[in-house]
């Protein structure tokens, strides 16, 4: 329990102490929303598809939230870097638990950047369909973020440096961002796709988010978190397992 | 008495390299033990095996009776570590990194507290405990990790070159602290350092590794007669020779150097 606690904690106070990191990981959500939203929203009503800022927010929120989180869980590469991991590698402390403080850690932080774009969509007249639909969705965004810190972290125990950061980002991340469905509605497209975006596991976080927050969606609320927990364990396991293979 | 570490012709290979080729150490229970070498000897390479951070490509090892290949975690809670190169948290205060460690080896709330404070008192930070390491200089990150290292009162103290940068009212303030520490509680002490004065007066049992390998154990006195040096610093260079090794490493190991030297 300990590790836990002290693991979670950790990435909390980190991310407090940074101010200036959190402010500027609001600039590319302001911009999608500024240039899609803005940009696209006549296109979009006038196919009849309704608000587009409403649809775009759910989805802009939890571009947020895998963004960070699979930084958060990269995070481990810095401290490979800078000592700390060996700190962790010889505490007496099951594996498992300080993976699961590291996730959590990274989680609640990579939530928090969530509200905080929820707040922002909110401010550029994005209207929630319920406000109980907003606490639920903040937990919701919880289990989002949980899965991919998890799936961050374990990249984070498999590479040495920093280097292969962007080709995460550019190939699987973004990819599983832009078919996930959260900046076009699913029920539209090709049937191709649409497979795509089955087997993306964000589609599934996105529409969780989209049925709370707005009320519509593609999937039921237990496809979504189920699809979605089933896969944190299991990548939190592998996680673990590959940081008690590490050395140093 | 009976040996708290066994080492029995230990071996690690990375790539082509033979890293540590055959090393075949025993360390009794309650020594202050001295592990020598010129750099790349692989002093830390065993160090690393030692303590579960390393894999060894063969050999038998037992530290305090369990294996650290197999046994890791009963391992883990046999010893406390002062790593060569940093492994504090740079983005904590000094505080947290402390209390931070106490948790994860479960020291009590209670305790957790009192030691914290003689520790940081001890190493001259208290004044300091609530600034971000990152502000810290290296005499005084290297001053908190020893205070860390010795928080939760192991068994077994693993230190590698805990001395290094560190001036001589530091350096013996601590080893006056830990033969406390071994005399009260019998605390196993095994170091690394290249100041052989130090090794000559704190150690009482002695082994120096060249290539990999083990060629010379003993008392300072048994070393000295062996090689009729005078000194310890004469006999380690009588066994190692004169010539200046360069350490193998990586990029990592480099930039870790390169920001060492920025540092200090």
């Amino acid at each position: 329990m300990g590790a836990i606690y002290v693991m979670w904690l950790r990435q909390l106070k980190r991310y407090g102490r940074s101010p200036a990191r959190i402010v500027a990981s609001l600039g590319q959500p302001l911009l999608f929303f500024v240039a899609l939203g803005f940009g696209l929203g006549r296109v979009f009503q006038a196919a009849g598809a309704g608000n587009y800022l409403d649809f775009l927010a759910p989805g802009i929120m939890a571009m947020s939230i895998i963004f960070t989180s699979v930084f958060s869980g990269m995070d481990l590469i810095w401290d490979r870097q800078f000592g700390f991991l060996k700190e962790t590698l010889v505490a007496p402390v099951s594996r498992v638990a300080i993976m699961f403080g590291r996730v959590l850690g990274g989680s609640t932080t990579s939530t928090l950047q969530g509200v905080l774009v929820l707040l922002l969509s909110i401010a550029l007249g994005f209207r929630p369909e319920h406000w109980w639909g907003v606490i639920a969705a903040i937990g919701a965004g919880l289990s989002l973020a949980f899965l991919f810190a998890a799936f961050g972290l374990l990249l984070g125990t498999l590479m040495r440096d920093m280097q292969g950061y962007p080709l995460v980002m550019n190939f699987v991340v973004m990819p599983m961002f832009f078919l996930s469905g959260a900046v076009f509605p699913l029920d539209r497209v090709a049937s191709a796709m649409r497979l795509l975006a089955m087997i993306d596991p964000l589609t599934y976080g996105v529409d969780a988010l989209r049925r709370l927050l707005t009320g519509s969606a593609q999937f039921s609320l237990l496809t979504d978190l189920s699809v979605t927990i089933a896969l944190s364990l299991v990548l939190l396991l592998l996680a673990a397992r590959s940081f008690s293979r590490m050395q140093v | 008495m009976s040996a708290v570490i066994e080492v029995e012709h230990l071996c690690k290979r990375f790539g082509d390299v033979m890293a540590v080729k055959d090393v075949t150490v025993s360390v009794e229970a309650g020594d202050i033990f001295a592990f020598l070498g010129p750099n790349g000897a692989g002093k830390s390479t065993t160090i690393k095996m030692l303590t579960t951070i390393l894999r060894p490509s063969s050999g038998r090892m037992r530290v305090n009776g369990f294996d650290p290949v197999t046994q890791s975690y009963a391992v883990r809670r046999s010893f406390g570590i002062v790593f060569q190169d940093s492994s504090l948290d740079e983005d904590l205060t000094a505080f947290e990194n402390m209390e931070f460690h106490a948790i994860l080896y479960g020291v009590g709330k209670a305790e957790r507290r009192q030691r914290i404070h003689t520790l940081l008192d001890f190493v001259e930070l208290y004044d300091r405990r609530d600034s971000l390491v990152r502000e810290f200089s290296g005499g005084m990150k290297r001053r908190l990790e020893i205070a860390r290292g010795l928080l939760h009162e192991p068994k077994i103290i693993f230190l590698d070159e805990p001395t290094l940068g560190l001036d001589p009212q530091t350096r013996n303030h601590m080893w006056s602290y830990l033969q406390d520490l071994n005399a009260r509680q019998g605390t196993t002490v095994f170091f690394t350092t290249h100041y052989m004065e130090e090794a000559e007066r704190i150690a009482r049992h002695i082994a120096i590794i060249d290539h990999g390998a083990i060629v010379a154990m003993g008392t300072a006195e048994e070393l000295c007669a062996q090689t009729s040096s005078q000194s310890l610093e004469q006999a380690f260079l009588a066994l190692t020779g004169h010539d200046i090794r360069e350490e193998a490493g990586g990029g990592l190991e480099r930039m870790r150097n390169l920001r060492k030297a920025w540092r200090r």
